[in-house]
């Protein structure tokens, strides 16, 4: 079968790939494309480890098709960061110890980010429903949401 | 918890953990993560049956696919025999993890592997799974431990006689071994209570859930030397295990530890590393293999499932007089269920003349059990718990009262065989009764329940090395996979003990080759063992140091002590030096000797046990059954500080494991 090639952004800069029309967003990032901080814990849109935006929206790549990036933009964990200054929600993720094996971590960050950047005045109950879709096994969650909450509230100080 | 703690530097400081970095960015590699040149991927051939003769397996059609490099069965592996060798702390029968990573002659469970495939695309060695032709003989199955031990059962292992019972059963059983520990006379006990409660109690198998799949790269060269980068709780359990399933010599196979995304447990054994490894050696090239979320669950060990039979009986007053415990474990398809530690905690926290636990260790139908948090000890603490509970309900006696008439402490004697030390379990029985919590009175449809519990934690082998570079920086290397933050634990306590700045230090889990053998990360055991060993490294580095030190002065060594990160003359008759910073030691170390290090090759003893106290209210919604967690808190014995307390393992493990209880 031939493979498509598409044209797309992500992180800000023009990628190119080509891609089965089966292959998934997350298999074209980690496989194609070489950015392997999207992580697949369970395929099926459940654990959030695969979250990315597209077009602004956030997404679990795995439920997308490498294809459907054409055109758009996409932004992973790895353009999260400027450069060497992390991501306030990253510092703030090591400041407070919000990751223990840090394997779902890429994705609650850009779940997280994608509450901050709409809502930088979150209460608990929101920041708990936004990152429902990201599970974790390791920290019983309680630091993450603090650490969400913190940024926040860092952010709108800022 | 009432001594004043020792006042440190850098131990118990709020540290950033030194491979956080790589964690918030998406650097870090991961067992999935890495690509080599010319790398194929690997896919597993998983039987769709529970219980099946595999009568024969043709693999002719994947092999013609194009792009497959490789398809292997058992008969590319070597034949096991059915005994148990020690492997590293643990024994395993090697005949067993054969079976269990690729079956040879049945199939024991729904999703064990049959056979592996692996070609330049994962797409087509997903073809090429689906081409391979197993032909099954169906037979009956059993899932339920209570329906495994029945003498119509299906009989899994027909070679299989229950162990630990006199004479040895003539027929074969689904029952692989029976374990006993006894204390006086449980039936006197009963015998001299008021009160006798007896209940039965039934588990069920839970997964870790690990979120990171289990993933493997495996590259064999020509030469037979072997290159593992994979995901797992000890590096060198699986160049052990890999080493005796494929007859490779240890020193052949060097295994790189990746990140590991979670484990809890299920990564202490192998699944795709000897596949990867064979398919890799008839490749050619490197093999990629990682499962999906769906072989996780249906390839992979959960822990077990159980039935059981607690009966205790106290006197009026609250005194366990007797007690009782029966439990059936799923060992799942091999033996080999946590029934021993079961056994052993069901009521270790207390202190009873006349104790009996008998347990027995059941094979079924299921994927081979793993280790998961305090492997069995929840599982028969949660009886035990429940009807202490109802002992003090029915006996009018608070809940946490007739645990402290009944704690064990120092000097008691466990059924399992320990006299316990300074424990430290009244300690948590008190601050739970000191709470607030405790005393928030209970509205309508709310309950609360009371457990407490033990946990042994263990030692074992690890392995340090401290290197002081020439600018005096520190490369710290040790061999323990960092499942949560142990890197930072390490590094906080070289800074300690050697006295210099934690950011100078570059903690490294460094692979097979480069460091000796440790047991796996697991047990509660890396910050004590490999800690230690680092602390022990860290002196030997000290030792060096101040010889050094000596040689510049031209004093005896013993004239010279180390403070505070410096070398000092013990005393003004020594002369009168400047002291010299371990950096000024460092930057002349080739005109004393070469460089300097300190190693530690260690097998820790003394692990302490852990006791603990839970307190959970709960409100229960009559109509729909929904249940409610109100309150949680839980009261642990702390020893010592925690090494940093923002990645403080244990809280965090705490909480997690609070969570994954709910």
């Amino acid at each position: 079968m031939a493979k498509h090639h598409i044209t797309t952004t992500i992180n800000g800069e023009e990628a190119e790939y080509l891609c089965e029309p089966q292959e998934t967003l997350l298999d074209v990032l980690r496989d194609q494309v070489g950015l392997t901080g999207t992580k697949e814990g369970c395929s099926s849109g459940d654990c959030g480890a695969c979250s990315v935006m597209l077009d602004g929206r956030l997404v679990c790549s795995c439920l997308v098709l490498g294809v459907e990036a054409a055109g758009k933009a996409v932004e992973t964990i790895e353009g999260m960061a400027d450069g060497e200054n992390l991501h306030p929600l990253q510092q703030k993720f090591l400041e407070e110890a919000a990751l223990q094996c840090g394997f779902c971590t890429p994705g609650v960050l850009v779940a997280a980010k994608a509450l901050l950047d709409t809502n930088n005045h979150p209460t608990e109950t929101e920041v708990r429903y936004w990152l429902a879709g990201n599970l974790c096994r390791c920290t019983g969650y309680d630091k993450i949401i603090r650490a969400v909450m913190d940024t926040a509230a860092d952010m709108r100080g800022a | 918890m009432n001594e004043q703690p020792k006042q440190y530097k850098w131990v118990g400081t709020r540290a950033i953990r030194p491979d956080g970095v790589d964690k918030v960015t998406g650097r870090a590699m991961y067992g999935a993560d890495l690509a080599l040149p010319g790398m194929v991927e690997g896919k597993v051939v998983r039987s769709p049956h529970a219980h099946a003769r595999i009568i024969s397996i043709d693999t002719s059609k994947a092999e013609a696919l194009k792009g497959v490099t490789a398809v292997i069965t058992a008969a590319d592996m070597p034949v096991a025999d059915s005994k148990p060798v020690a492997s590293g702390e643990a024994m395993i029968n090697f005949k067993d993890l054969a079976n269990n990573v690729l079956a040879r002659e049945k199939a024991l469970y729904e999703g064990q592997a049959v056979a592996a495939v692996a070609a330049t695309t994962a797409a087509i060695a997903e073809k090429a799974a689906a081409l391979v032709v197993v032909n099954y003989e169906v037979l009956p199955h059993v899932i339920d431990v209570m329906e495994a031990i029945k003498e119509d059962a299906p009989v899994l292992h027909d070679d299989m006689f229950t162990g630990g019972v006199k004479p040895k059963p003539e027929k074969a059983s689904n029952v692989a071994n029976r374990v006993e520990f006894a204390l006086g006379d449980a039936e006197a006990g009963f015998a001299a209570a008021d009160l006798v409660i007896e209940r039965k109690f039934t588990t069920e198998p839970v997964h870790q859930g690990y979120i990171e799949p289990h993933a493997v790269v495996a590259d064999m060269n020509p030469d037979g030397k072997v290159d593992v980068f994979c995901s797992s709780q000890g590096h060198f359990m699986v160049r052990a295990f890999c080493s005796q399933l494929l007859h490779i010599e240890m020193s052949k196979i060097k295994v790189t530890a990746a990140e590991i995304g979670g484990g809890f447990g299920g990564k202490t054994t192998v699944y795709l590393e000897p596949l990867a490894i064979m398919l890799s050696r008839k490749s050619g090239r490197p093999v990629r293999m990682t499962m999906s979320r769906e072989e996780v669950f249906r390839g992979s060990g959960a822990t077990s499932g159980a039935a059981m039979t607690i009966k205790m009986g106290a006197t009026k007053d609250g005194k366990i007089t007797g007690a009782y415990a029966e439990l059936y474990l799923q060992a799942g398809a091999f033996p080999g269920s946590p029934v021993g530690p079961a056994a052993m905690t069901a009521f270790a926290p207390y202190d009873i003349d006349n104790v009996k636990v008998v347990g027995f260790d059941v094979v079924s139908n299921r994927q081979k059990v793993v280790a998961y948090r305090a492997p069995g000890a929840p599982i028969s603490e949660y009886g035990v718990e429940s009807v202490v509970d109802e002992l003090a309900s029915e006996l009018g006696i608070d809940p946490i009262e007739i645990r402290t008439i009944n704690a064990a402490k120092e000097g008691t004697q466990a059924a399992y065989g320990v006299k316990f030390g300074t424990i430290g379990f009244q300690e948590t029985l008190d601050a739970a009764k000191a709470t607030e919590h405790f005393k928030t009175p209970l509205g309508p449809n709310q309950g609360r329940g009371v457990a407490s519990g033990f946990w042994f934690n263990i030692g074992g082998e690890s392995c340090a090395g401290i290197r002081v570079n020439e600018d005096g920086s520190i490369s710290l290397t040790e061999g323990s996979p960092d499942i949560g933050g142990s890197r930072a634990s390490m590094a906080l306590m070289a800074a300690e003990t050697l006295g210099v700045d934690y950011h100078s230090i570059k903690p490294s889990v460094v692979d097979t080759d480069a460091i000796g053998y440790h047991f796996v990360t697991g047990g509660s055991r890396v910050t004590f063992a490999t800690g230690m060993a680092v602390v022990e490294a860290s002196k030997a580095a000290i030792d060096e140091l101040r010889a050094r030190a000596a040689k510049v002065w031209d004093v005896d060594v013993d004239g010279v002590v180390w403070e505070d990160g410096h070398a000092k003359p013990a005393s003004t008759n020594v002369g009168d030096f400047e002291p010299m910073s371990l950096a000024e030691i460092a930057k002349v170390a080739n005109k004393t000797g070469g460089p300097i290090s300190g190693h530690a090759d260690i097998n820790a003893k003394g692990a302490g046990p852990a006791f603990g106290t839970h307190i959970c209210d709960v409100e229960v919604d009559p109509d729909t059954g929904h249940v409610t967690v109100l309150r949680y808190r839980l009261f642990k014995m702390q020893a010592g500080p925690f090494i940093p307390p923002t990645s403080k393992v244990k809280f965090r493990a705490v909480l997690y494991k609070v969570s994954a209880g709910l």
